[in-house]
């Protein structure tokens, strides 16, 4: 009982969905106090008079919508346990971080926290471009939660983890976004709170600095800490985390100990099993499927795709402008999102000029598939010439690669990345 | 585990430990503040001198326009520049804070929907921008106290109790505004009228005396009596009327009963903004 650091009793946050969003107007709020004397003479009076005393629905629907995000999740987190959080976008892991570190209040339910709780739900949150990499250290430090003697004593190992030493007095807006990340990340990397509560934080900087704060989180989980951590890279929980809650439309869909529960998870619906999907209203960055859509990817050699088989698949896309030299790709990368292996029309130089409400498709023909047996996101992409791209969804879709026929026992465990065919001579060279 | 970390989270909870947590969370607002008072003038050629600069020139102008060419009359023997002065500092302060609090957080946005600390922080630490500006726009006064040589009195040691007045004064509105913001973009809008409007609601141009005398000639006795009492209804008349009778003595008779009023009604915006501030506030990471 005593070590339960956090305990979480039948949580539920409601959002409600205006017909004006969130931030409705001055205007609408007017308008219903101005015709709130209305609606109450109808609500008391002419609505029995017309129904007779049967009770009709309410006349004005409201135009609002209530959703979920959060209903009856309980959990309990032990003095020194490292949990994960994973489910789908939208399945809720952010709102319970947020109603956790306090940012937000549920609608229902109870929380009991024991520790000084410090969240990292963003890296680098309050940094002001115009201060210095060492102002901001302060300022960033503060927010976090750290006392000044705290951060002082901290300094110069915060500086060296983040190798910005040259640009101390330099304000942050002249940094390499690289060396930002860096920064930010160092401050929130010496925070020493009793419980801490991150959010898919690790995915900044380069190769080399994403290790450097693997390792540092790793101290951090091995340092008898409580931690809260909601990632996409299952690879990632797999390692650090002892225990996973797996979270699916705002419910506690189960808990239990990581393999488990991430192998079930990456089993369920989330690997996509219908052979045609739609990618039309799939979220782009801004500038992204302007000109130049893609829409679908059909596999119609079906799905799983297997290792060391034959794979084809059709990509249709849209165009509103004309495009010139437009070239279409797809690309497998581990959950973690690097990059094992590209299939690119550029490759064979196959490159077409797209006419402005044009619908084009192509198709992909892979002889054997090189990505052993696993799970994988796929990512779609079109360019325009060689350097400019029109559209790209990274990690759009995760599917999954089956072992094949041919596929051989030491194959089918996969991590050791794209297997291509190749030519050994052994010598014996014993004199 | 030792209980003294014990937190609960429930609906409608937050607001229990609320004093206590403002005081834990003091540091921030001290980086806070300093982050806005430094950022303020970082990049700009003039630096702080804006601070100087920009109330020297209203300054100046009110006392072109309104002394020389309106031939608006001082009080007391005192040059009109002094008692332009004299209150437009106070009248610039709160403008000044009104108007950075009321989008303080929302230009924190980024703060509000990522990390917890009482909101209430935000405003204040704009409070303190406006502060530092004040003071600063201060040596303005001291320097033209030292040409008319106007010696101050013991009158002057009243200036610390009135800038806490004027601090409350612009908190309680500031706190209204900052909420209503974050709800109503509208707001952004509307605060510059209410500021530009409000100079002339206040003695900034002319004393209270000369306004009431005013009053009463053009209304008579008791209407403009009533009139009067009205007018002084707002916060800033009786800071700056006490920053007016610090500095030299004010008019002949200081309108006590007016400048109580004063001080209820700022302490009772301050109870007002309090309260819808921390009603709204646990809405703010959901709304803005």
């Amino acid at each position: 009982m005593s070590d339960t650091v956090i305990r979480v009793d039948n949580l539920s946050k409601r959002y409600v969905l205006g017909k004006h969003g969130h931030a409705d107007g001055l205007r609408h709020v007017i308008h219903d106090f101005a015709t709130a004397p209305i609606r109450w003479l109808k609500s008391r009076n002419l609505q029995p008079v017309l129904t007779n005393g049967i009770k009709l629905p309410p006349i004005n629907q409201p135009d609002t919508q209530e959703f979920w995000a959060l209903k009856n999740v309980s959990f309990e987190v032990k003095q020194g346990e490292v949990m994960g959080i994973i489910g789908r976008n939208g399945a809720g892991k952010s709102t319970l971080l947020k109603v956790l570190s306090r940012i937000t209040e549920q609608t229902e339910g109870r929380v009991e926290i024991n520790g000084r709780v410090a969240s990292l739900l963003e890296v680098g949150t309050g940094f002001h471009p115009e201060l210095t990499g060492r102002e901001n250290i302060f300022l960033n430090g503060a927010i976090l939660g750290m006392s000044r003697m705290e951060i002082k004593k901290k300094f110069d190992e915060i500086v060296a983890f983040a190798e910005v030493e040259k640009f101390l007095d330099t304000p942050v807006k002249r940094y390499s976004s690289g060396m930002y990340v860096r920064l930010a990340f160092a401050v929130a990397a010496h925070l020493e709170p009793e419980i801490l509560i991150v959010d898919e934080v690790l995915a900044v900087g380069d190769a080399q600095f994403q290790k450097k704060c693997l390792g540092k989180m790793h101290d951090v989980a091995r340092g008898g800490r409580t931690v809260l951590f909601v990632s996409h890279n299952m690879a990632m929980m797999k390692t650090f985390c002892e225990a996973i809650i797996w979270l699916n439309q705002g419910k506690m869909f189960e808990r239990g100990l990581p393999q488990d529960v991430i192998n079930r998870y990456l089993q369920s619906g989330t690997c996509e099993s219908q052979t045609v999907m739609n990618l039309k209203d799939h979220p782009r960055n801004q500038g992204e499927g302007v000109k130049l859509r893609i829409t679908q990817i059909e596999w119609l050699t079906g799905l799983p795709l297997f290792h060391s088989e034959s794979v084809k698949a059709r990509i249709e896309f849209e165009a509103y402008t004309d495009v010139d030299e437009a070239t279409m790709g797809i690309g497998f990368s581990t959950l973690d999102g690097v990059r094992l292996l590209t299939y690119e029309t550029d490759d064979p130089g196959e490159r077409i000029n797209v006419k402005r409400g044009g619908r084009y498709n192509t198709t992909l023909e892979i002889e054997s598939l090189p990505v052993p047996p696993g799970y994988y996101n796929l990512d779609i992409g079109s360019r325009s010439g060689p350097m400019q791209g029109v559209d790209y969804l990274p990690g759009c879709l995760q599917i999954e690669i089956a072992p094949g026929k041919k596929t051989q026992g030491h194959q089918a465990k996969g991590g050791a990345g794209v297997r291509l065919p190749s030519h050994w001579n052994w010598e014996n060279v014993t004199l | 585990m030792a209980t003294t970390n014990k937190l609960i989270l429930e609906p409608g909870l937050t607001a229990k430990n609320y004093w206590r947590d403002l005081y834990h969370y003091r540091e921030l607002f001290m980086i806070l503040a300093w982050r806005d008072v430094v950022v303020r003038y970082k990049q700009t050629t003039a630096g702080a001198a804006w601070a100087l600069i920009q109330p020297l020139m209203s300054i100046v102008i009110m006392t072109l326009i309104f002394g020389k060419l309106a031939g608006l009359p001082s009080e007391n023997g005192t040059a009109y520049i002094i008692i332009v002065t004299t209150a437009m500092l106070p009248w610039l302060f709160f403008s000044n804070a009104l108007t950075l609090a009321s989008q303080s957080v929302v230009n924190n946005a980024n703060l509000i929907s990522k990390i917890y600390f009482p909101r209430m922080i935000v405003p204040a630490s704009s409070i303190i921008v406006s502060l530092v500006d004040f003071l600063v726009a201060c040596s303005i006064l001291a320097g033209l106290m030292l040409w008319y040589q106007l010696w101050p009195t013991w009158r002057l040691l009243a200036l610390p109790a009135l800038v806490v007045l004027a601090i409350a004064a612009a908190l309680g509105p500031g706190l209204i505004l900052t909420a209503l913001t974050v709800r109503f973009r509208d707001f952004r809008m509307i605060i510059p009228f209410i500021v530009q409007f409000g100079m002339y609601v206040c003695p900034v141009p002319y004393s209270s005396s000369y306004l009431h005398h005013k009053l009463i000639t053009k209304c008579g006795e008791a209407l403009g009596g009533k009139l009067f009492l009205l007018y002084s209804m707002n916060p800033m008349v009786g800071v700056i009327d006490g920053f007016r009778w610090a500095i030299y003595g004010g008019s002949e008779t200081f309108y006590w009963p007016e400048f109580f009023l004063s001080i209820v009604l700022t302490a009772g915006l301050l109870f007002i903004g309090t309260v819808y501030f921390r009603k709204t506030e646990r809405a703010f990471a959901d709304i803005i």
